[in-house]
C-alpha cells in the first residue's frame, strides 16, 4: 500500500506535468493554454460563474449589513480560484472547503440561501455532502486538511478513481494539521490536490509574518510537487488543478498549487482592514482583478460581446434576489429539532428526555 | 471459549470485526508488524492485509483527523491512540469534528477511538492519565471503559457497530486480567451493571476501579459490611437508571475513579445522586480519586490513586454518618 522510497524519489524527481503550462513565474503559457480544451460556451461559463458568485458574495454582504445576517466572509476577488477549480473538477470528486468557500458550493449546486442559513444562525451546516460530494465548511483552520486526506485514502483502498480537493488558505499552512496532512498525505499516495488560496492575508496579519518560506515548495518535503501560479487567472487556475486532478486519479499521488490571490473584502464582516492594510495596496489589487482581467481577454477574442456581458449580469442580479427572497422567506426549524435533531443516530434515552423536558419547557412561553 | 485475558478479548473483537465488516480499518501508531504496544492488535495485519490493518506516521491528530475522511467515505474507522496522554494532539479534532460532524452535516461517522487510559504500570510521565471527563463533556460522543475481558469484548463490538463515534477506554492495567468470555453476548452502550449486589453502601466505578471496588466489597464482607458496586461501563450516555436503583436500596454512595476528583466524572455522578435522591441520603455522597495534582511519579502512583483502604474508609464514613 505504501510507496517505497524509490518510488518517492521518483516522484518528487518526474516530470512534473504542470511545469509545462506555466511559465516560472506561475502564468499560464501560450502551450498551457492552448491544452485547456475549452470550447467558447465554456469559456463563456466560467465567466458567468464568476460573476453569479461575486454577485451573490455582495448581496450576502448587503444582508449582513441589513441585518439579515450575522455575519459574512466575503471572496471578493476570489472568484477565479473558486470558479477556475470546480470546473476542473468531475462531480464526483470531493471537496474539503475551509469556510470562505461559498462560490465554490454554489458552482456545485447547493442553494446559496440554504448556504445562508448558516450565517443566519439556522443552521450549522444545512447541505447532505454527499449528495454534492461537498464537505461541510470547516471553521477552524486548517482541521478540514486531513479530512480531505483521509477521504483520498479511502478512494485508494476502494480503487476509485475519485480525487479530492482540499482548499485553504495562506493561514492554514501554520497549523500543525496542515503539515500532519501533507505528510500523511505523500506517505499514503493519497490522490488529493491541496489548493492554498493565498490571498495575502490572514485576518489582519500578512504572509510575511506568517510564513518564512515559500508554500508551494514544501510540498517537496513531503515527497510531492508543488507549484505557485497566478490565482487570479480563472485559465490557469482551471488547467493547474485539471493536470494535478489526473495526476492524482492515475496514481501519481498529491500535488500542491499555491494559487496567489487577494482578498479584496474584510476577513469578515466583523473585521476593519484600514487598521492593517493601505488603500495603495487594495489598489493595485484591484487592477488585476479577475473578472475584468478575464472579460478583457474574452472580448479580445471575440468569445464575448456587450450583449451577453449584460445578460450575465442580469442573471446574477435575478439570481442573488431569488436568494435573498428564499432566505428572507425560510421559516426557523423548531428549536427542538434544530438544537437536539441531528446530533446521534441512536439518540440515548437520556437525550430524549432532555429533548422533551426542553420541548415542554417551551410550551405555553 | 476458554478464559483470555482482556488484552486478548480486545484483540478477539478486532479481529471479528474485521471478519463481518470489510469497512472497517484498524489503523494508528505501531498497530501494524509490532502489534501495537500492548500486542493487541498483534496478527491482525498479517491475517487482514496492509490495507485493512496499517501503521500511520506518528501524528495523533491526523490519525484521527483521517478517520473522518475514511468514514465520510464509507469506512468504519477503528483508530488506536497509544496512550492516555498522547491523545491530547486530537482533541480539537475529536471535539470540533468527531463529535458534531453529524449535527453539522447529517452525516453519522462511525469511528471508534481506542486508547488505553489509567495508572498502575509504573509509567514514566504522559502514561497513566485518566482523560475521560473531558470527552464524557463532549455532547456527540459516546465514552465507554470495560472493567473485564468479557465486557470489553461485547462493548467494543457495540462500539464499531454503532453508527456514530464512540471513545473506547481500555484499563490498561487490567489487560492481563483473565475470565471467560462468551463472544456470542451482547452488551449495549449506556447500560451499567450491577458487578456486586449488596445492601450497605454503593459503590459506582468503571473501568480500572471496579476490580478495586470489588476487593473492598470482599475485604467488607469479612467485616458484615454489605457493598453493591455498579460498574458504570458507559460514562456517555450515564445510565442513573442502575445507578438510582441502587442507591434508592442502599441510601449512601461513593463514586470511584483514577482521574482526579476535581472535576472529574465523580463530579456528574455525585451531583445528580445527591438531587435526585437527596431525601432518601443517609450520608453526602463520597468521592474518590486522583489528587488535584499532575499524575506524580510511579513510585508514588500508590499513594495517588483510589484503594481498598480509601473506598472502605469512605463506606465506613457513610454508615457512621449522622
Amino acid at each position: 500500500m505504501f510507496p517505497t522510497m524509490a518510488d518517492v524519489v521518483r516522484v518528487v524527481a518526474a516530470d512534473d506535468p504542470l511545469r509545462a503550462l506555466f511559465s516560472p513565474a506561475g502564468e499560464l503559457t501560450a502551450e498551457g493554454r492552448s491544452r485547456l480544451g475549452l470550447d467558447a460556451a465554456a469559456l463563456r461559463e466560467l465567466y458567468r460563474n464568476m460573476v453569479l458568485i461575486r454577485r451573490a458574495d455582495q448581496e450576502a454582504l448587503n444582508l449582513q449589513r441589513q441585518g439579515e445576517l450575522g455575519l459574512w466572509g466575503q471572496y471578493l476577488g476570489q472568484e477565479a480560484i473558486h470558479v477556475g477549480a470546480m470546473t476542473a473538477l468531475r462531480t464526483t470528486d470531493w471537496v474539503f472547503p475551509s469556510y470562505r468557500e461559498f462560490g465554490m458550493a454554489m458552482i456545485r449546486g447547493v442553494d446559496p440561501a440554504d448556504m445562508l442559513t448558516m450565517f443566519r444562525g439556522l443552521s450549522h451546516g444545512p447541505w447532505d455532502p454527499r449528495k454534492y460530494h461537498f464537505a461541510p465548511l470547516a471553521i477552524p483552520v486548517a482541521t478540514q486538511v486531513p479530512h480531505a486526506v483521509g477521504f483520498a485514502l479511502g478512494c485508494r483502498l476502494k480503487h476509485s478513481d475519485e480525487v479530492v480537493l482540499s482548499t485553504f488558505g495562506d493561514g492554514a499552512t501554520s497549523e500543525g494539521d496542515w503539515h500532519e496532512a501533507m505528510n500523511f498525505a505523500g506517505v499514503f499516495k493519497a490522490p488529493v490536490v491541496f489548493l492554498c488560496q493565498n490571498n495575502g492575508w490572514a485576518i489582519s496579519v500578512p504572509l510575511s509574518k506568517q510564513t518564512a518560506g515559500s508554500i508551494a515548495d514544501r510540498a517537496s518535503g513531503y515527497g510531492f510537487p508543488g507549484i505557485r501560479i497566478d490565482g487570479n487567472d480563472v485559465l490557469g487556475v482551471y488547467a493547474a488543478v485539471m493536470a494535478a486532478a489526473d495526476r492524482a486519479r492515475q496514481g501519481e499521488g498529491p500535488y500542491l498549487i499555491e494559487a496567489v490571490t487577494y482578498r479584496m473584502g474584510a476577513h469578515t464582516s466583523s473585521d476593519d482592514p484600514t487598521r492593517y492594510r493601505t488603500e495603495s495596496e487594495l489598489e493595485a489589487w484591484n487592477a488585476k482583478d479577475p473578472i475584468a482581467r478575464y472579460r478583457a481577454w474574452l472580448e479580445q477574442q471575440g468569445i464575448i460581446d456587450e450583449r451577453t456581458v449584460a445578460a450575465i449580469a442580469d442573471a446574477a442580479e435575478s439570481a442573488a434576489q431569488a436568494m435573498r427572497a428564499r432566505l428572507t422567506a425560510m421559516p426557523a426549524p423548531p428549536p427542538g429539532e434544530a438544537i437536539f435533531g441531528r446530533v446521534y443516530s441512536n439518540p440515548p434515552e437520556s437525550f430524549l428526555r432532555e429533548r422533551e423536558e426542553f420541548e415542554s419547557s417551551l410550551e405555553g412561553s | 471459549m476458554d478464559a483470555v485475558t482482556m488484552a486478548k478479548a480486545i484483540n478477539l473483537s478486532l479481529r471479528d470485526a474485521l471478519t463481518r465488516d470489510d469497512s472497517v480499518l484498524i489503523f494508528g501508531e505501531d498497530v501494524g508488524a509490532l502489534g501495537g504496544v500492548f500486542r493487541i492488535t498483534d496478527g491482525l495485519q498479517k491475517e487482514f492485509g496492509e490495507e485493512r490493518v496499517f501503521d500511520t506516521p506518528l501524528a495523533e491528530s491526523s490519525i484521527i483527523g483521517i478517520s473522518v475522511g475514511l468514514a465520510l467515505r464509507g469506512f468504519r474507522p477503528v483508530p488506536e491512540i497509544q496512550f492516555d496522554g498522547f491523545i491530547y494532539p486530537a482533541f480539537e479534532q475529536i471535539v470540533s469534528h468527531v463529535a458534531k460532524y453529524r449535527n453539522r452535516s447529517g452525516v453519522p461517522l462511525p469511528i471508534t477511538v481506542r486508547v488505553p487510559f489509567g495508572g498502575h504500570i509504573g509509567a514514566v510521565e504522559h502514561h497513566s492519565e485518566s482523560p475521560e471527563a473531558y470527552f464524557a463533556h463532549t455532547a456527540g460522543l459516546k465514552v465507554v471503559t470495560p472493567s473485564t475481558p468479557a465486557d470489553a469484548y461485547a462493548l467494543l463490538q457495540a462500539a464499531i457497530d454503532d453508527p456514530d463515534p464512540v471513545i473506547f477506554f481500555e484499563p490498561k492495567a487490567r489487560y492481563y486480567l483473565k475470565e471467560e468470555i462468551d463472544t456470542a453476548a451482547r452488551v449495549a452502550i449506556g447500560k451499567a451493571r450491577v458487578a456486586q449486589e449488596g445492601s450497605g453502601v454503593t459503590v459506582i466505578a468503571y473501568g480500572p476501579t471496579v476490580s478495586i471496588a470489588l476487593q473492598a466489597a470482599k475485604t467488607a464482607a469479612a467485616e458484615q459490611i454489605s457493598l453493591e458496586v455498579i460498574d458504570l461501563r458507559s460514562l456517555s450516555p450515564l445510565d442513573m437508571d442502575t445507578v438510582m436503583a441502587s442507591v434508592r436500596k442502599t441510601h449512601r454512595a461513593v463514586v470511584v475513579h483514577e482521574a482526579p476528583v476535581f472535576c472529574g466524572f465523580g463530579a456528574e455522578v455525585a451531583a445528580r445522586i445527591s438531587h435526585d435522591a437527596f431525601d432518601l441520603l443517609e450520608a453526602p455522597v463520597a468521592r474518590i480519586g486522583g489528587l488535584n495534582v499532575p499524575y506524580p511519579p510511579a513510585r508514588y502512583e500508590k499513594l495517588y490513586l483510589p484503594d481498598v483502604d480509601r473506598i472502605l474508609q469512605a463506606a465506613d464514613a457513610a454508615l457512621a454518618y449522622g
